[in-house]
């Protein structure tokens, strides 16, 4: 018999395999749709003519920019005017400028870095109106674009990916918003505040007065976790009892985190038929899944060198689910924050249900490495899955070479430049970590923000720039906003979001226009366990070696010291 | 320029549709179906609201179970969660539990003679993740248990009792860990009377 914690582990994964898999049929069939229905032939109408045509790569890629730009501006403008705009009940002063800012490339970004605490800064209307508004169209975006790059993959005719425009229409109507009123129906079920009303004052047993803080959360919570997305309605985030009222609450949104990601890997199987070659990816990134989860949960289950010097009791049973309880809930205990900690740095979601500054040096080094991935061990809606073919590609490469044959990926030739494009896609964003944690570190500005002296403050600052870059979102929270590292984060929230996002694009509409090679004896096969050793080990390889240098400036020497 | 014309007006339907709509009809489905868990599962009594079930709030009186520390500014402030965000090998950590466990020793000790550091669960000393949470586990409350009975000339068995009945379980008894609702359990006290 397991103990509780693993076996909700295993319940965790049992229920996530059997949602996502018809979910990403579902997703096939919307996304492979000929017939509008009558709102997207209202908005082609009024969009004017051509606006529903199929767009080649370069086509779509400048209508995804451009759409996100305007958004951006929008989005800064609402924060900067809340003070005058309605639904501020509480009367909230203007966001100042460079918080704006981030803010802003953080939502569009699908990131949700938050530089502010969101009950004490943002209005009723720049929640809702703004910041919620992003969590449904940035996912979206990259829901879109994974959609066309796999139509590069599947199709063997015509130079076209799809229409941008019908793709974030289906994305957002047909799977967004319909998960996003079941999870919503199921935490206002359990206690997540969902009211216009606002905050409540208690007038507690000891005659003190207490704000209750409250609005229409659940709605967003739904999406934050659904899109990748994180942004806590709290500044706590999902750890807020407002967020996250109960065990049940904690597992819905914990599925709801990996849900797309993980149905788009089945999406991907079916729109390119080659089902089993689906599964093989998926087993990939199960098997990073878990790795993670079996390093930070017996650490943190361990306890800290602090608490057990302490000598208080942090042994399991007798009452308490003991282990290093610091910045953690007593609802979730161990398991089930080691379970949210794994999946919110895989995912690229970056919500969290304790604080990942006060876990223990192996506790703390999953979500980094995890981050340094790359986000494609499930990783954010859409962009998760884009990202992971940049390492199948580094994959069947490295295999072409070992057998001496030109490199096929379901049955299309990958050469130089598919290859170059990968290698942009995957070690662009893991440069920019590396360089802008580096300036970070040797200018006074950058040092600023730091919260725990010595090694630790060289972790958090590793990470604010490895999560924003990124795009996850979750923090070493102590690390601080300062003008500069707010604006030299906003920089790297948009590099690290177009820079793979357009490569991906590139390679759909090159792969698009490759002939078909009938698989032979010689082709290496992309569909069974060999493959899944390789695509893991090439990750592994890639993105790991490049980060060993600065984890052991962090948390190695750190759980060297003592 | 057409992008530009094209992504306005997909802004503005989607910030209708997506920012207001959406959430209005949340918020009435939840108003109809879940009128008090939607609102902040406040608690009144005689017709005042004493908290939320959900946030914890300050206990430092003798005849009250105490919540665990908690960062925020000041404690158990609702409307600023904060994480504690000390490193696992900070020295103001060490600080902070010793000085906490201490404390606890110190309040417990006299009706408790047998009580040692070792007694201590890790909940009672470290701050939670929300600084409000509204749980505290079993083990904490059991070990609070002989104070609240003294001082309120209680038997053991009532508060034993009355912690059980403000233990949430596991949900479905499967997902998550027990804790014990720590202002329920009060004003279940309070209800009781004694001194």
């Amino acid at each position: 018999m397991l103990p509780s914690g693993y076996s909700q582990i295993v319940v965790y994964v049992i229920v996530l395999i059997a949602l996502a898999a018809p979910l990403g049929r579902y997703m096939a069939w919307i996304y492979t749709r000929e017939r509008d229905d009558a709102v997207e032939r209202g908005f082609f109408r009024l969009f004017g003519r051509g606006s529903g045509d199929e767009q080649d790569w370069k086509r779509y890629g400048l209508t995804v920019v451009g759409f996100s730009a305007i958004f951006s501006l929008v989005l800064y403008g609402i924060e900067r005017l809340q003070h005058h705009l309605p639904l501020n009940p509480d009367h909230l002063a203007a966001v100042q400028p460079h918080i704006a800012l981030n803010t802003a490339a953080s939502f569009v970004t699908n990131t949700n870095w938050q530089y502010y605490g969101g009950e004490y800064t943002m209005s009723y209307l720049s929640q809702m109106a703004g910041l919620a508004v992003q969590n449904f169209v940035s996912a979206a975006v990259g829901m879109a674009v994974l959609a066309a790059v796999v139509r590069g993959i599947a199709r063997r005719s015509g130079g076209t990916l799809g229409n941008f425009w019908r793709d974030l229409y289906r994305s957002l109507v047909y799977i967004l918003l319909p998960l996003s009123i079941i999870v919503a129906i199921i935490l206002i079920s359990q206690g997540v505040p969902q009211t216009f009303d606002a905050h409540a004052t208690a007038h507690t047993l000891q005659g003190a007065t207490q704000t209750i803080t409250r609005g229409p959360a659940a709605s967003q919570i739904a999406i934050k976790e659904l899109g990748t997305n994180g942004g806590g309605y709290w500044n706590s985030n999902s750890a807020v009892p407002f967020e996250n009222p109960t065990g049940l609450s904690n597992f819905v949104e914990l599925i709801s985190i990996l849900l797309i990601p993980a149905a788009q890997v089945f999406m991907f199987g079916w729109m390119v038929a080659a089902r089993r070659h689906a599964w093989m990816v998926f087993a990939a990134m199960l098997a990073v899944f878990v790795i993670g989860v079996g390093v930070n949960l017996p650490a943190e289950q361990h306890g800290s060198q602090v608490l057990r010097n302490s000598g208080v009791n942090i042994t399991m049973g007798h009452g308490q689910s003991g282990g290093n309880m610091q910045d953690k809930e007593i609802r979730f205990g161990q398991a089930a924050t080691a379970t949210w900690t794994v999946a919110t740095s895989d995912a690229s979601n970056g919500s969290v249900n304790g604080g990942f500054d006060a876990m223990t040096p192996a506790g703390g080094a999953v979500p980094l490495v995890n981050l340094f991935l790359g986000e494609v061990i499930f990783g954010g809606v859409g962009s998760g899955l884009y990202g992971m073919f940049f390492y199948i590609l580094i994959a069947v490469f490295i295999a072409g070479l070992m057998v001496g044959r030109t490199p096929e990926w379901l049955g299309k030739k990958i050469e130089a430049r598919e290859i170059k494009l990968a290698a942009l896609g995957a070690l662009f964003v893991p440069t920019m970590v590396l360089t802008m944690t580096a300036v970070a570190i040797l200018t006074k500005s950058g040092v600023a923000s730091i919260y725990n002296h010595g090694v630790h403050g060289f972790t958090e600052t590793l990470y604010a720039y490895d999560s924003q870059s990124n795009n996850n979102g979750s923090a070493f929270a102590g690390y601080g906003a300062t003008s500069f590292s707010a604006s030299f984060g906003t920089v790297a929230l948009y590099f690290g979001r177009f820079v793979p996002l357009l490569a991906a694009l590139a390679v759909g509409g090159s792969l698009l226009k490759k002939k078909i090679v009938p698989a032979s004896a010689g082709t290496f096969r992309t569909d069974g366990p060999t493959f899944v050793a390789l695509l893991v080990g090439v990750i592994g390889l890639t993105a790991g070696l490049m980060i060993l240098p600065a984890l052991t400036l962090g948390p190695i020497v750190e759980g060297l010291m003592h | 320029m057409k992008i530009i014309v094209r992504s306005v007006i997909s802004i503005v339907a989607i910030t209708a549709f997506f920012g207001f709509a959406y959430p209005a009809v949340m918020t009435g489905f939840a108003a109809l179906a879940f009128h008090h868990d939607s609102t902040g599962s406040l608690i009144e009594k005689n017709g005042r609201v004493v908290g939320s079930r959900l946030a914890a709030q300050s206990f430092t009186w003798p005849r009250y179970f105490h919540e665990r520390p908690s960062a925020t500014v000041p404690a158990y402030n609702a409307g600023g969660t904060t994480f504690d965000n000390l490193g696992p090998t900070s020295p103001d950590l060490a600080k902070f539990v010793h000085d906490r466990a201490q404390a606890i020793l110190k309040l417990e000790k006299p009706y408790n003679p047998g009580l040692t550091i070792h007694d201590i669960p890790v909940d009672a000393v470290t701050t939670s993740a929300s600084g409000i949470d509204p749980d505290i586990s079993p083990a904490y409350a059991a070990l609070q248990s002989r104070r609240v009975a003294a001082v309120r000339h209680l038997p053991l068995a009532t508060i034993q009792r009355l912690i059980r009945q403000s233990t949430d379980g596991r949900s479905w008894g499967f997902f998550g860990e027990p804790g014990v609702n720590v202002l329920e359990l009060n004003l279940a006290l309070d209800k009781l009377g004694g001194k």
